[in-house]
């Protein structure tokens, strides 16, 4: 199936510091708020953002594993939480929980934190994808030259493995047998690859010495990129977004509260807030440009 | 000053006790283009990272004697203070990327040089121009093929316009086209930018021609330093698998000096009146029939076949055609080569017929097992022992029993492919056998072994099917040629048919005799010589 055509690139041109100011203040605004409604907010301003910079399948996957997790979370809470003051169903005595009472406070609350969860991975989906990791260690290594050096080690690796398991996997089915089955084959794959990533990490990283990584040289003082019009309108929309969590913070807005009983303030003020989360999200791509062609 | 110098220099790795490198005294002068040949494990690629300076600094082990490197001393100065003078590209090209992107692998080496944003800009748009790849700039490396990653990753060794460069092997990857261009590239830079080359190479046949000297090593000693052609008259008394094709083709003939490449070949074949000037004998059908394909098609044979597919399809998941519509029958014990340029479908088609991957659309149909040996052999090699990987008599009909009690990866590039041979094939006779670029980094006298490997499974009834860029390998092997191009067969024909008829598809003796007699192999174009020769001095 094809991914349709992203209609900009804005957050995927600008630097990366402000795209991972954006992706920030959209993980900032689901981990502050538990309200359904700004929760709904920042999924739609995320997947809204996603659609528009063409990057919706990198999403797709992180939710894919997101959901059953969350689903999980919410059970769990049905189940052992017993702060609800209304009773929907009795279990009775189960072995490990004692009586279990599953109350909709609780019930309400476990989806919400699974909503919540959901929107979590899915915005730090997309802060990984709009983020230049070339970019970011560039940087980083201005500042933590040793950390940079480890990152970008390790984020090297990570393709040059999995695609080492990759062959592996399928060098094992090539096997008369199939490559066997079951925990011990899989152990022995494990291994296999575990004990060939310390030559590979070493390959890497006489890589990085013949690129001469190790005697680097700072560049000349000066050498800075202006701010583009990606980088203004992706900051405009961060920043926009990290006022709105002050200010939601500060007045007490979306209030939410779902022990004993369910409170949920839902006014005018909570719907403006909710709207303005997504134009605030959507401006940068929207009115940022288009994307080059 | 010499751009590289070796004096006298000794190095043997940590752990070992025999020496990698024994008394080496070598140098490379600027702007010369050296090739270091030898056979496995001779040294070459220790060589190559004593003069980058991996060896000691980054290996550890003992050594002595002097290495200079545009005048630093390895003893003083690390890999990263060489970089500035000397470029290095290392055989496995997945592990000499370091960034996400390509324009910020190439800017990498540049920016570690301290140099400013508009140099840099500068430096990655004149390597991608170089090196054809500036469609590649915003592609994320782990999506590109062996061949891109190859050409990336000496960008990446060439970005900073070093002095020296230093090639382990770096048309492995590359089929024939891409691997000639690679090599008229280094060539181009050696004369325009004046940069030393120093290549490590198993294919002679495709840099000899260019190159200014032939340093040779055998078991850690440099045991031949001349030019390509003294080179060669010394491998033909001493080192007869360092010969290339058209030096023995010379030698069936009974024709001397050896010839360094196709050029020089042709010139001497034309004085001794053998050749005529410009004689290409065109493939068969594209003289007759000028709208049908240039190349022959052979037709699906309704008999009894060991492995067949039927209007075989496969897609990438974005819509990418990469197998269209093809038809292919392998009859038992036939000895098949597959062919075409990187990214034809040759790996793809092989991973169908042995049933990893699903096509999108066809049949695949087998007369028993197919099995499957992917490129690189060490992926099946999964235990602590050899005697894990096989069974004892298996590792014994395999020549491998000795080496029973080894790690799998402290055995040679050789001993792993037949290990990794032994364990598809696991005993049982299987109806097909598949495999994918056998022959890379492998010497002559190893792919003699691996021949004679797959002509015995021949004779067992077996069908071959041999995915591979090295023509010399086809020609030495194949009964049968089928050449693919975007995903279809565009030429399937006995081998002598193909591989006599065009440039590039073509071996270095069929280039060198214009296809005549359809002669690939030195043997054949010996043939043909001596009977010119029979009836020109006949009375």
């Amino acid at each position: 199936m094809s991914t349709p055509a992203a209609t900009s690139d804005v957050l995927l041109r600008a630097r990366s510091s402000v795209s991972a100011l954006f992706g920030f203040a959209l993980v900032a605004l689901a981990l502050a708020f538990t309200h359904p409604l700004v929760l709904a907010a920042v999924a739609a301003a995320t997947f809204g953002v996603a659609r528009l910079s063409g990057v919706q399948a990198k999403l797709r996957g992180a939710v894919r594993f997101a959901i059953p997790l969350a689903l999980g979370l919410a059970v769990i809470n049905a189940l052992l939480v017993r702060d609800g003051v209304t009773v929907i169903w009795r279990f009775g005595e189960l072995p490990l929980f004692g009586p279990v009472d599953v109350t909709s406070e609780a019930l309400v609350y476990g989806f919400l934190l699974a909503l919540r969860v959901v929107v979590i991975i899915a915005a730090s989906a997309l802060l990984v994808a709009i983020v230049n990791p070339d970019d970011v260690l560039r940087r980083m290594r201005r500042s933590a030259f040793r950390s940079a050096l480890t990152a970008a080690l390790a984020t090297r690796m990570i393709g040059v493995l999995t695609s080492d398991a990759r062959r592996m996997d399928q060098a094992r089915r090539c096997r008369p047998d199939g490559g066997g089955s079951g925990r011990r084959a899989q152990l022995l794959m494990v291994g296999s690859v575990a004990s060939g990533a310390l030559d590979r990490a070493v390959d890497v990283a006489a890589t990085l010495e013949l690129r001469g990584y190790a005697t680097r040289v700072a560049p000349p003082r000066g050498d800075r990129l202006p701010y583009s019009r990606a980088d203004r309108a992706v900051l405009a929309s961060a920043l926009g977004l990290f006022a709105l969590l002050v200010v939601g913070i500060a007045a007490g807005l979306a209030h939410f509260e779902a022990y004993p009983r369910l409170t949920l303030v839902t006014g005018v003020t909570e719907l403006l807030f909710a709207a303005l989360i997504v134009l605030t999200a959507l401006a940068a791509p929207l009115l940022g440009g288009r994307r080059r062609r | 000053m010499s751009a590289l110098a070796f004096d006298r220099f000794s190095y043997t790795y940590p752990g070992q006790e025999a020496p990698a490198l024994s008394e080496i005294t070598l140098a490379v002068e600027p702007g010369e283009f050296v090739v270091c040949a030898g056979l496995s494990a001779s040294g070459k690629s220790t060589l190559l990272r004593a003069a980058s300076g991996l060896v000691p600094h980054f290996h550890g082990g003992a050594a002595s004697g002097q290495v200079l490197v545009g005048g630093l001393d390895t003893r003083d100065n690390g890999p990263g203070e060489l970089a500035r003078v000397a470029g290095t590209l290392l055989q496995d090209p997945e592990t000499q990327v370091v960034m996400q992107t390509v324009g910020a692998e190439l800017a990498f080496p540049l920016e570690n040089r301290g140099l400013g944003r508009a140099a840099v800009a500068r430096g990655v748009e004149e390597i991608a121009l170089t090196l054809s790849i500036g469609d590649l700039l915003e592609r994320p490396v782990d999506q590109l093929s062996g061949g891109e990653l190859q050409r990336v990753a000496l960008g990446a060794a060439l970005a900073a316009r070093p002095s020296l460069v230093l090639l382990d092997e770096p048309t492995s990857q590359l089929d024939p086209v891409a691997g000639d261009e690679l090599i008229w590239m280094l060539r181009r830079l050696n004369e325009e930018w004046g940069t030393a080359v120093l290549l490590v190479e198993h294919r002679l046949e495709r840099c000899l021609a260019h190159a200014d000297r032939v340093a040779v090593l055998s078991a850690g000693e440099l045991v031949c330093d001349a030019s390509p052609s003294e080179m060669l008259g010394w491998a033909a008394e001493h080192q007869p698998a360092l010969q290339t094709p058209a030096a023995r083709l010379f030698e069936r003939a009974g024709l001397r000096p050896p010839p360094s490449g196709v050029k020089e070949a042709r010139a001497t074949l034309q004085s001794h009146g053998l050749l005529e000037a410009g004689a290409v004998e065109a493939p068969a059908e594209a003289v007759s029939e000028t709208h049908r394909p240039r190349w022959p098609r052979r037709k699906v044979a309704a008999q009894a076949t060991a492995l067949s597919c039927r209007a075989i399809n496969y897609e990438l998941p974005d819509g990418r055609a990469v197998l269209r519509d093809l038809d292919l029958a392998l009859e038992p014990g036939e000895l098949t080569a597959l062919m075409g340029r990187n990214g034809a479908g040759k790996s793809t088609l092989l991973r169908i017929l042995a049933g990893l991957e699903q096509p999108t659309g066809g049949k695949v149909q087998s007369e028993g097992r197919v099995a499957l040996l992917l490129q690189n052999p060490g992926d099946y090699l999964i235990h602590e022992r050899v005697d894990d990987e096989v069974d004892p008599e298996v590792l014994a009909e395999y020549g491998l029993a000795d080496l029973a009690a080894s790690h799998p990866r402290d055995i040679s590039g050789g001993q792993r492919q037949r290990l990794a041979l032994a364990v598809v094939l696991g005993g049982a006779r299987p109806s097909a056998v598949l495999l994918d670029e056998p022959t890379r980094g492998m010497d002559r006298a190893a792919k003699g072994e691996l021949i004679a490997k797959l002509r015995g499974l021949s004779a067992a009834g077996t069908a071959v099917l041999v995915a591979t860029h090295d023509t010399e390998l086809a020609a030495a092997l194949a009964q049968r040629v089928v050449l693919l191009s975007g995903g279809r067969v565009v030429a399937d024909a006995p081998t002598a048919e193909v591989l006599s008829g065009g440039w590039h598809f073509a071996t270095e003796t069929a280039r060198i005799l214009g296809g005549q007699g359809q002669a690939c192999t030195p043997e054949e174009g010996g043939a043909v010589l001596r009977s010119k020769m029979t009836v020109e001095t006949a009375p």
